[in-house]
């Protein structure tokens, strides 16, 4: 934070030009307790205000779209009855600043933006970056990050089924912390974030108020880092898995029992934002009483109320003659509720504390007349020099290529970190962490939900239109690969300071790119998050945008294929386009530590045909892998591994990541494939892996790559 | 022949075991944890989870539920009493079960498949399987380890390899009587091939069976 001889507004995160916003909305100077909500609401993290104007240009419509963007979550329709809720959101900065309550709190946060709109919560997903293992702080950072996903998933008792982990010197300061829920719930149960009529009654449930959190959007989510940022821990909150579970519990009872008008979750902004959001939506102006907040410390100001991001806080609005049904219900699962508020006529929201009006300002304000910036943006100069890098490769000697990628704790194995996460409860999980995509049954129906989360950072630096378009094809291929067709996309986009031309360059760059994408695939994108300002000292990340895909698989293979299924004498299959030498931004480059080239763009009619192709033989085949980092090498290597099988296969460019690409073993003669789009490559057996007639031993590449993670956290 | 399942707060597994049960033929109804009435039930199940948010210690708090004192009762007539994972630490501190749990040895939580090895078929839980029989079971906890100084428990499955440094690398445990039982992993997790195991049908069938001769 600045100094205390800055003004207020400064002070809270709002420029001078805010402030004057302000002043020409309300007609007259703010109030302190006014002041600190606007801040929080025109925050980056809450208002979107560089990103908004751009986010525009995302498709959104598809006919199975119930709820897309602008709610606490997407909504889609998956039949039978039976709606998917899904979120993403990202808890960088916290993350870094205390690792394992920042992570935990991103779990918490995520949960709560699902079961508000009245789904049960039945999975999640985790994307986490950071710097390179070899410093200790990422060490620190990287083990703090995974126990509190775990203490707090396990915890609050939904699975982590899959994720992706990764490692990059651009993460060094500034680690990602991106989850993902899915929810699930009936189409009668759907809940949205209003305020409902006047005379509905405001009860928050619920963990009593604290100190915890105060700032954390304006000040933490929507600021650059420094060496002082380390001070800035208690705008970290605090999580509390226990508190959760019940509140799940206690607000799902709600919705059984048809007993809430809305509800919306406390998360970034408070009870500023449960307030005002709601009535806005509602169109309803709301009358709220400070002092009947339960807060966990005596002697805490309007502001800090107002807000306090404490956690497992949720608002309901309930028609009044239900009020005593909502409080029993409450009290049987020992959660704590409280009447704050009353929804009124007109759009005014009024605060008061010690029976005194502490701010009094149109309800809607605070979310709709944010301001919204159209920052320069300007292709980098640096972008050509980058992408004129020359690498072609050349003497890579193919064996000890592929055992130093297998031996990359961005390649090798996750099981160090996901037997840490419950994945397996609610006995759906299918297809768990450590596969292309996860794959959830539908008890009780022939389907099942697929998700895969992909992001590619150095992919995206050197061309984000291209690499954020492969990133949606990717997802939609690891989904494929369970046997599921693409439903819907959210994606987490996560860039630097987009005071910067260049950083809004590829904001805009990123956006179109996953939108192209998107369209040739026809899955619209219901919802998503924007992570700026993920610089420190100056440095900007990658532009590292996640897509969140979600697909459905009706009806679910009989036997799904699984990289353990590959058996001696089965042929090997490449499906999709040849690879070309291109190895721009790819995990080869990262070994030798180059990063320069412009990636191979992906094509969007081929894209289309592959993942058709690969979905409909995952009805069919024993096995089906995703070409991604490390290219087919790596992707043999993890089949190999997996099944305990060799292989000797003859393919070009093998370390090449060009997209629209999968593997497909199956025995002889069970499957006619068509030469246009697909080729065989070679045959399982053996107890050696051979590219090109260069072979490591299976038992050297299963070392390396099982204890990839372990031998760098303990190098 | 029913059987309750105990919901506390906190606890998650409750939806899976009634799964389970439902599945292999078997009735079960959930019960939370405030109830004191037992009488429509032959059997008692304690499904795992976080009660009470671990707080304490693992099943400290829970133990003093109402419902407890009849599970007590059912218990000692010679009912039916299976705790899955935080049920078996909550039969620990209610003294149903000698010893009691510690956190695992490398102190991490395990989520993975077990091998585990049927030692004694003389429980309410092993009964339907052979001595000496193996079944891959999920394993899911971070307060694993038991540890019984009295030498009373009744070791009646044990780890193949020892995960969590789990005292005779025990992964079930029984009373003298064999009446009640607490498991560490997870049975209900392995009732269906497509999630990787159907070895825990065996477990859980053989308690369904037991309510009908208890």
């Amino acid at each position: 934070m600045t100094t205390t001889q800055e003004p207020l507004h400064r002070q809270l995160g709002l420029t001078d030009d805010e402030h004057e916003k302000v002043v020409d909305l309300l007609g007259r100077q703010p109030e302190p307790a006014e002041l600190a909500m606007y801040s929080v609401m025109w925050s980056e993290h809450c208002s979107y205000k560089s990103s908004k104007h751009h986010l525009g240009r995302f498709p959104t419509q598809a006919p199975w779209v119930v709820v897309g963007p602008g709610e606490n979550a997407g909504v889609v329709d998956i039949g039978d009855g039976w709606l998917a809720a899904l979120r993403i959101e990202s808890h960088n900065h916290p993350s870094f600043v205390e690792p394992h309550q920042g992570a935990a709190t991103g779990v918490g946060g995520i949960l709560r933006d699902v079961f508000t709109m009245g789904a049960r919560p039945i999975a999640l997903w985790d994307q986490i970056r950071f710097g390179p293992l070899s410093e200790p702080r990422n060490r620190y950072l990287f083990k703090g990050v995974v126990s509190g996903i775990a203490g707090y998933g396990n915890a609050v008792g939904v699975p982590t089924v899959g994720g992706e982990i990764a490692f990059d010197e651009c993460y060094s300061g500034n680690p990602l912390v991106n989850v993902m829920c899915l929810g699930l719930l009936r189409r009668e149960q759907l809940v949205l974030g209003t305020a409902g009529e006047p005379g509905s009654v405001a009860v928050l449930l619920g963990k009593a108020t604290g100190r915890d959190g105060i700032g954390g959007a304006s000040v933490l989510a929507s600021a650059s880092f420094d060496q002082a940022s380390a001070g800035l821990r208690p705008s970290v909150q605090v999580g509390d898995p226990f508190e959760e579970k019940k509140l799940i519990e206690a607000c799902l009872e709600l919705y059984d029992k048809d007993l809430v008008l809305g509800v919306q979750d406390l998360g970034a902004a408070g009870l500023t934002c449960a307030t005002s959001e709601p009535a806005g939506r509602a169109g309803v102006g709301m009358d709220v009483d400070l002092d009947a907040v339960p807060a966990r410390e005596s002697g805490m100001s309007a502001s800090e109320l107002l807000m306090s991001e404490s956690q497992e806080r949720m608002m309901a609005f309930v028609s009044p003659h239900l009020v005593p049904e909502v409080l029993a219900t409450a009290a049987k699962w020992e959660v704590d509720a409280a009447i704050v508020g009353e929804v009124k006529p007109g759009n005014t929201l009024t605060i008061r504390h010690h029976e005194k009006v502490v701010a009094e300002v149109p309800a809607a304000s605070l979310a709709d007349d944010a301001p919204v910036y159209r920052r320069p943006a300007a292709r980098p100069e640096w972008l050509d020099d980058l992408q004129a890098i020359p690498f072609d490769g050349t003497g890579l000697e193919p064996s000890d290529t592929l055992l130093a990628l297998l031996s990359d704790p961005s390649i090798g194995s996750t099981v160090w970190a996901h037997t840490q996460y419950d994945h397996m409860l609610f006995l759906n999980t299918v297809i768990g962490p450590g596969s292309d995509g996860s794959l959830l049954r539908l008890k009780g129906t022939s389907k099942a939900l697929a998700v895969s989360t992909d992001g590619n950072g150095r992919l995206c630096l050197l061309d984000p239109r291209i690499g954020a378009a492969r990133l949606v094809y990717e997802a939609a291929m690891n989904v494929a690969v369970t046997g599921a067709r693409p439903l819907a996309v959210v994606d987490n986009l996560n860039l630097g300071n987009p005071e910067k031309p260049e950083v809004m360059w590829q904001l805009q760059e990123t956006i179109e790119g996953i939108s192209e994408a998107c369209e040739a695939l026809g899955v619209p994108v219901v919802g998503g998050n924007v992570s700026l300002y993920n610089e420190t000292e100056g440095v900007d990340i990658h532009p590292t945008p996640v897509v969140g895909m979600l697909g459905l698989a009706d009806p679910m293979p009989a036997d799904p294929p699984r990289l353990g299924r590959a058996e001696a004498g089965m042929e090997i299959w490449e499906i999709g386009p040849n690879a070309t030498d291109n190895l721009s931004g790819s995990a080869v480059q990262r070994l030798f530590g180059v990063l320069g080239g412009r990636p191979t763009p992906p094509d969007p009619e081929t894209a289309v045909e592959s993942i058709q192709l690969v979905a409909d033989l995952a009805h069919r085949v024993a096995v089906l892998h995703d070409v991604s980092d490390g290219g087919l090498a790596v992707a043999l290597a993890e089949i190999c591994i997996a099944s305990g099988h060799g292989a000797v296969v003859d393919a070009p460019n093998p370390f090449s990541e060009d997209p629209h690409r999968a593997l497909a073993v199956f025995p002889t003669g069970t499957v006619a494939m068509d030469a246009g789009s697909a080729r065989r490559i070679g045959t399982v057996g053996s107890d050696r892996i051979v590219i090109n007639g260069s072979g490591i031993p299976l038992d050297e590449a299963t070392d390396r790559w099982e204890n990839a993670v372990e031998r760098a956290l303990t190098a | 022949m029913k059987t309750a399942v105990i919901v506390f707060p906190g606890v998650n597994c409750e939806l899976d075991v009634l799964h389970a049960v439902t599945a292999l033929g078997g009735e079960a109804a959930l019960v939370w944890h405030r109830e004191t009435d037992l009488s429509d039930f032959e059997g008692v199940i304690l499904p795992g989870g976080f009660a009470h948010g671990d707080a304490l210690r693992t099943g400290a708090i829970a133990r003093f539920s109402p419902v407890m004192a009849s599970v007590a009762h059912m218990a000692g007539r010679g009912a039916p009493v299976l705790g899955i994972c935080n049920g078996w630490q909550m039969l620990c501190e209610a003294g149903l079960i000698p010893g009691a749990h510690i956190a695992n040895r490398d102190l991490s939580f395990i989520c993975r498949f077990e091998e585990v090895e049927v030692v004694d078929t003389g429980s309410v839980l092993t009964r339907a399987a052979n001595v000496g029989q193996r079944l891959r079971i999920p394993l899911n906890s971070y307060q694993g380890a038991w540890v019984d100084p009295s030498g009373a428990g009744r070791v009646v499955m044990r780890y193949v390899e020892d995960p969590n440094g789990s005292q005779e690398r025990a992964a079930a445990v029984a009373n003298a009587a064999g009446n009640v039982v607490g498991v560490m992993p997870h049975p209900e997790r392995a009732t269906d091939r497509l999630l990787g195991s159907s070895d825990g049908e065996v477990l859980l069938a053989g308690f369904l069976e037991s309510l009908v001769t208890a």
